[in-house]
């Protein structure tokens, strides 16, 4: 069998040019902050910290989150030492709050124990969804940028509570796909899409993403980042996940880049009819392997 | 000789108990291996740690010192 190289009228519209050139830049940042990963992890429900190492140097993230919580006087090896031995930017998160001053408190803490303004801002509304509660949210964020903080607001996937997340100065807007730890991928892409329309701040997708194609999503929809944790932590081969997801972001975003064909109803042939053989007078045969 | 009264607070909702004139670095000094990564609130308000050594501790205070931990 021989395989044709030659190429078709359609296939012409790849530049060259752009092939020569290589991928152009593609740089995205947070508050003037270059980041060169567009993946923020997560460190939440992994089984051991050695674990944790691996499946964060596979993600090739550099930026991890973490909680806030009483010490434990009896703890030994610590989260924060193995962040800043990777070096990976420590993103505080205020997970657990339910209320403003609650979350403002944290942050507040937080910005004391690791030396960092920048939080991920989580206010829920109750413990069996763990969605946002928006009014909290919005007047927590209000308060922590006047404060000074750099704000990534864990938000519904409500393009009105992103626009006024914004309009309050939050530094991104950080929708969710499903609810947290779910697993249930993007369960609105179109309001993701209003979101990413309407953004003049980075659109980081946090929560819900399950497996390596739900990041892909999110990046395709034009967010500029996900963020992953139990969809990593609780996988069973963490640092393989990791690393699907690091290649599934790269992918998701080269595909927004490229910008995608326009979905349709029928068939429409990528190889021209022009030029086809007259074989029906032989009676058998479909020839219709020439077709891809 | 005078002996100042002991202290009785609370430190992550733990009883705790000190000489008097205890400041919050001692506290946080009795109470984790290590001050770095700490952060500590009283009454609600963060002590920075600028502040640990000259911050005397009262009666009844409510201590919260916090770390990082795992979490999305």
């Amino acid at each position: 069998m021989i395989i044709s190289n030659s190429v078709t009228a359609e296939a012409v519209a790849v530049r060259p040019d752009e092939r020569a050139a290589g991928p152009a830049p593609d740089p995205w940042t947070v508050d003037g902050v270059a980041l060169s990963s567009r993946v923020i992890m997560g460190t939440g429900g992994m089984s051991s910290l050695e674990s944790l190492r691996s499946a964060l140097v596979a993600s090739e993230a550099d930026m991890a989150t973490v909680a806030v919580r009483r010490v434990d006087p009896a703890a030994r090896g610590s989260l924060l030492e193995l962040l800043r031995e990777i070096g990976l930017r420590v993103l505080p998160n205020t997970a657990g709050c339910y209320t403003a001053s609650e979350a403002v408190l944290t942050a507040q803490l937080a910005r004391d124990a690791f030396e960092t303004d920048w939080v991920k801002l989580e206010v829920i509304g109750d413990d069996r969804t763990l969605l946002p509660d928006p009014i909290e949210l919005v007047a927590a964020a209000e308060e922590l940028v006047e404060a000074g903080f750099v704000v990534f607001p864990y938000t519904n996937d409500d393009p009105i509570l992103a626009r006024r997340l914004q309009q309050v100065g939050c530094a991104t807007v950080m929708p969710l796909g499903s609810p947290i730890g779910s697993g249930m991928g993007i369960a609105n892409p179109h309001n993701i899409e209003l979101i990413v329309e309407d953004a003049e701040v980075p659109v980081i997708l946090d929560a819900g993403i399950g497996t390596a194609s739900d990041a892909c999503v999110a990046m395709e929809l034009g967010c500029d980042g996900v963020l992953v944790a139990s969809a990593v932590t609780r996988a069973q081969h963490p640092a393989l996940m990791a690393e699907a997801i690091r290649d599934a972001v790269v992918a998701g975003r080269a595909a927004h880049r490229a910008g995608r064909i326009p979905r349709r109803r029928h068939a429409q042939a990528s190889t021209s009819f022009a030029g086809m053989i007259e074989a029906d007078s032989y009676g058998s045969g479909s020839g219709a392997d020439s077709e891809s | 000789m005078s002996v100042d009264a002991s202290v009785h607070l609370s430190v992550n909702g733990e009883p705790w108990h000190g000489p008097g004139r205890t400041t919050v670095s001692d506290i946080v000094a009795s109470w984790c291996p290590s001050p770095n990564g700490v952060a500590v609130a009283r009454n609600g308000e963060v002590v920075s740690k600028s502040q640990w050594a000259t911050t005397e501790v009262s009666n009844g205070d409510r201590i919260e010192i916090v770390a990082a931990a795992a979490g999305g």
